[in-house]
């Protein structure tokens, strides 16, 4: 009998999994013991889960349902009405509510005895000390952007003196009727990073299309978007969440449409091109939640062989558009990842391009994705975001040739304040 | 061509924003078939929470309806695995308290549930007539199971087969004996069909306009250029040289792309022409003849498509009319989509226009064969236009999925594998195969058609097993396959390891794997009520050990 959350609950509520827990399988380790040590190590276990949305809500339930008794939550986000057709732990009256805090006190109602614990803000808001405290992170989340910085934390934190230092994260990502669910062992086997060009962006349409040639509905709303709003509507914030907003994107795009003759353009459209929407469905969060899970309660229990183990299978891909379809393969790391191998990775350029012109580009490459880098070479400052006086002191190289800057070969080292840690690249020039 | 009247400019309704994640997967069309259905879960003396997590992602979507059979009262052990409960539920009936927390989930959706065993609700011949879709979720007396597929299998009324037993999850599904699925949602780069090997008149007659003085355009005009034009120009001049052929394989090909790659101006900073660019990145996959996949080649070749009565489905009236354009033309009606390429807008809406003009007569003759159709065979209801027109876009990628009934492991006599039997015992010697798990899975069941109650036992397993891998290598000998140096120690060193999983779990689900599961049949659900997107044909696996699954047509 243990107490809880102010309930007493005998095992007998855990008959189901208590078998799995108490009795070895042809699968498990020889020398692994089942019963009592691998109960309270799983009840005593802290478990951070990123993200309290489709995927999170999932998470959630089924590390309530899995044992673990001491769970935290992070979500900066709060409740909107689009989020009811998959988020099963929020109601039409949560709406506005912020997610972590509803989700965390829906699963503690439900399933007694788990203590889950809700933070409603970033994840960057906190330091090493704070993720140090976990046994595992799972990740719930659709940004590239958070994975990366989450990512690169727990690479860092890795102390090789201290086992304890390094935490399983454990990932999950839905686009429609496909997901992926992946192990990373943070300095042991490939992580996020290394698979960065997994999540290839989606390649920009030129502004001169947008400008002057137009062809596709979208070409249409992307302009009422980026030029118009800025010509039109200066100094008034853009929010993708403001009904009038998109209302006047969708007009401007339509009026814009009428004068090329291009059909298509639509509200859910201009909704979906403006807020960059992927389509999301409860069904397939559960797969990949579950998934994800799965390998946590394997992870921390060792009643079954886990994803991630070094030189085994790390990344399972779910693909249900077409009969079901799963691949499970390992990732293998990269040396040259910039968060945890220490080579610089190799960067074909060309030589002619202005600095400009290879920084927009550094915002497009699958294996970079850098948005606001600041760059400089062993020897000089290339181009610094901040501070004002540097940025203004670097700015003329903007408009240089890259042959003039750099040399062939020669390594430059890149900062993005979305990121804590400096990336490495080695430039190759193109037609020399 | 833009619509005449501009749409309203009132924002989307409640319930499209609600939905608007998943309506941009299945649309409206799919939607008002979710909102059509009523689905019937039935446990019986499992924990079922496998079947309850897959009602949660079907409630979340919208389905119109749904009901639980389910005879259990909830006991502790229950809310250690099913979230749908609580602990104001003990003691009650199991049925109506998953009902009513399920049904909170979404207002839109109505529940409903019997507190009752399914065998005295079979008893009643019409129980199941008001279902749309059936969930059987083991352990089930294999009896019942038979009589529910039989009827279902009368009425069309598709049923899946599950188990979720520890760390594995299968299903089978029963579908009606044709399924056929028009709207299949293709990757879009793989469909593009621009048939610039048979150009036709207003299509030449824009390369003339657009492409003719193409050694004359300003630096600007020659880099905007569609390159659908571009290849259709050089095309021209590529026949001329080689007495009226195209190109016809990959040397004539790679020659042809020299021959375009020359024709690009290379006076600009970039060194290139990114209309050039595009139309040398699409020769090899462009300059092929337009040919049908064989899953709509199975379509057009069917019985029912070449036997059209009185009262065929409107899916077998359509197909026989593109069947006849097929065989009129040697070509599907034209899809009429254009890529997205450099060129001005002008240009670029000509062209598109071209081909929806061209699309719009394919469709336009179609229609006239449904409705010849239709008066020949006395059909008092005519098809929806919007329908045909719906098929001729995507008729290049129609699939049609046979059901056919799945084991159903009832008796020590084992099972008959039929035409399947050479194909499962290939799958058995192959180690990477999950057969394994569906043996040990149907002995469970053949145990359990005993008794359900008692603890499983690991020899009966292994003799139920053994002699379903004996029946098997029968079966395919007799089929014809080559049994004398087959070596099954490997598969039976696999199967015994399955048995010795389950009798670990003996019956337990783990809560992760339900909802996985729950996860994949809720897919698979939707896909059939929608008819979008392709279902699995017909037995799914999922080893949660390796995070694997497998698809098996048994
Ligand atoms: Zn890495």
């Amino acid at each position: 009998m243990s107490e809880m959350n102010g309930v007493t609950t005998s095992r007998q509520r855990w008959k189901y999994l208590d078998r799995v827990l108490s009795r070895p399988g042809p699968f498990t380790d020889e020398d692994w013991v089942p019963g009592e040590e691998v109960i309270s190590f799983l009840e005593s276990a802290k478990v951070l889960v990123i993200g309290a949305g489709g995927l999170g809500c999932e998470i959630l339930k089924n590390l309530a349902l899995s044992g673990f008794k001491d769970i935290h939550v992070i979500d900066m986000d709060t409740i909107d009405v689009s989020n009811l057709n998959r988020q099963f732990l929020f109601r039409q009256s949560d709406v506005g509510k912020p997610k972590a805090e509803v989700a965390a006190r829906f699963v503690e109602r439900r399933v007694k005895g788990v203590k889950i614990t809700p933070y409603c803000g970033r994840i960057q808001d906190k330091d090493e000390d704070y993720y140090m405290q976990f046994n595992m992170i799972i990740c719930g989340l659709d940004s590239i952007e958070a994975r990366r910085w989450i990512n690169a934390m727990l690479v860092g934190m890795v102390d090789m003196e201290n086992p304890e230092s390094m935490k399983p994260l454990i990932d999950g990502g839905t686009e429609g009727f496909k997901g992926q669910a992946r192990v990373i062992l943070p300095t042991m086997t490939s992580c996020f990073e290394c698979q960065l060009d997994m999540h290839a962006p989606r390649a920009a349409v030129p502004l001169c299309t947008l400008a002057t040639i137009p062809r596709q509905p979208q070409h249409c709303i992307e302009w009422a978007h980026i030029i118009a709003w800025e010509e039109e509507r200066k100094g008034d914030i853009l929010d993708n969440d403001d009904p009038e907003h998109i209302t006047w994107l969708y007009q401007k795009a339509l009026a814009r449409a009428k004068e090329f003759n291009i059909s298509g353009v639509t509200y859910s459209l201009t909704q979906g091109v403006v807020k960059n929407i992927i389509p999301a469905i409860a069904s397939t969060n559960a797969i990949i939640a579950a998934s994800c899970c799965n390998e946590a309660f394997k992870i921390a229990t060792n009643t079954n062989p886990y994803l991630g183990v070094p030189e085994t299978a790390n990344y399972m891909m779910y693909s249900g558009d077409d009969s079901i379809y799963t691949y499970t393969f390992e990732h293998q790391r990269k040396e040259d990842c910039p968060v945890c191998g220490n080579l610089a990775k190799d960067l074909e350029i060309n030589a002619r391009w202005t600095l400009q012109e290879f920084i927009d580009s550094l915002a497009e490459r699958a294996e970079a994705q850098l948005k606001k880098p600041t760059l400089r070479t062993e020897k000089s400052s290339l181009y610094y975001q901040s501070p004002p006086a540097l940025e203004e002191a670097t700015r003329p190289n903007l408009r240089k040739k890259l042959f003039d800057l750099v040399s062939d070969g020669e390594e430059i080292a890149v900062s993005d304040p979305a990121f804590q840690i400096d990336f490495k690249f080695r430039l190759l020039f193109r037609d020399k | 061509m833009a619509d005449s009247t501009p749409p309203p400019l009132h924002g989307p309704s409640s319930k499209e924003k609600k939905y608007d994640r998943q309506l941009r997967l299945w649309a409206a069309s799919g939607q008002q078939a979710l909102e059509d259905s009523h689905v019937l879960l039935v446990n019986s003396a499992g924990p079922g929470v496998v079947g309850v997590e897959t009602l949660k992602n079907l409630v979340l979507p919208g389905i119109g309806h749904f009901t639980i059979v389910d005879p259990a009262t909830v006991s502790e052990d229950d809310l250690g695995v099913n979230f749908f409960l609580d602990e104001e539920s003990l003691g009650q009936s199991r049925a109506k308290r998953c009902y009513e927390l399920l049904e909170e989930l979404n207002p839109d959706v109505e529940g409903h549930y019997i507190a009752e065993s399914i065998e005295n609700l079979l008893e009643k011949p019409d129980f199941l007539s008001p279902y749309t879709l059936i969930l059987l979720v083991a352990p089930i007396p294999a009896r019942l199971i038979d009589i529910i597929c039989r009827t279902a299998h009368q009425t069309g009324t598709p049923v899946f087969y599950i188990h979720s037993v520890g760390f594995y999850a299968h299903f089978s599904l029963l579908l009606p004996s044709a399924f056929p699925i028009v709207d299949t949602h293709p990757d879009p780069a793989s469909t593009t069909d621009l048939r610039l090997l048979e150009p036709w008149p207003e299509l030449s007659a824009l390369v003339e306009e657009k492409a003719r003085n193409l050694d004359n355009l300003s630096d600007y005009e020659h880099g905007h250029v569609p390159y659908v034009l571009l290849l259709l120009y050089y095309l021209e001049r590529w026949k001329k040289e080689h007495n009226g052929q195209v190109p016809q394989n990959y040397k004539q090909k790679s020659e042809f792309r020299e021959l375009v790659r020359k024709g690009a101006r290379t006076n600009n900073p970039e060194g290139g022409e990114e209309n050039f660019d595009e139309a040398i990145g699409a020769v090899l996959k462009s300059l092929h003849p337009s040919k049908l996949s064989s899953a709509a080649m199975e379509v057009f070749e069917a019985e029912e498509c070449q036997n059209i009565t009185k009262d065929s489905q409107t899916f077998w009236v359509i197909a026989a009319a593109i069947r006849k354009f097929y065989l009129d033309h040697k070509a599907t009606p034209l899809p009429g989509a254009v890529p997205d390429m450099k060129a001005q807008s002008a240009d670029y809406i000509k062209l598109q226009n071209v081909y929806k003009t061209r699309a719009r007569a394919d469709f336009h003759e179609v229609l006239q064969t449904v409705r010849t159709i239709e008066k020949n065979l006395g059909r008092t209801t005519s098809v929806d236009e919007k329908e045909v027109e719906a098929f001729c876009k995507g008729a290049a990628f129609v699939k049609l999925i046979r059901g056919r009934p799945f084991h159903i492991a009832g008796s020590k006599a084992g099972i008959n594998w039929g035409h399947r039997a050479k194909f499962a015992y290939q799958a058995l010697q192959d180690p990477s195969s999950l057969l394994p798990m569906y043996l040990g899975l149907l002995a469970v069941d053949t145990y359990h058609a005993e008794s359900v109650d008692k603890p499983l036992d690991e020899s009966s397993l292994l003799s139920y097993t053994s002699s379903l891998v004996d029946n098997l290598e029968r079966e395919a000998a007799a089929a014809g396959s080559s049994t004398q140096d087959v070596d099954l120690t490997e598969a039976k060193t696999q199967v015994s390891q399955v048995v010795q999983e389950l009798i670990r779990h003996d019956g337990a689900e783990l809560h992760n794997i339900s909802a996985l599961a729950g996860g994949m049949i809720a897919q698979e659900v939707i896909k059939v009520i929608t008819r979008q997107y392709i279902p699995i044909d017909n037995t799914c696996l999922f080893d949660g050990i390796g995070s694997r699954s497998s698809v098996l047509r048994l």
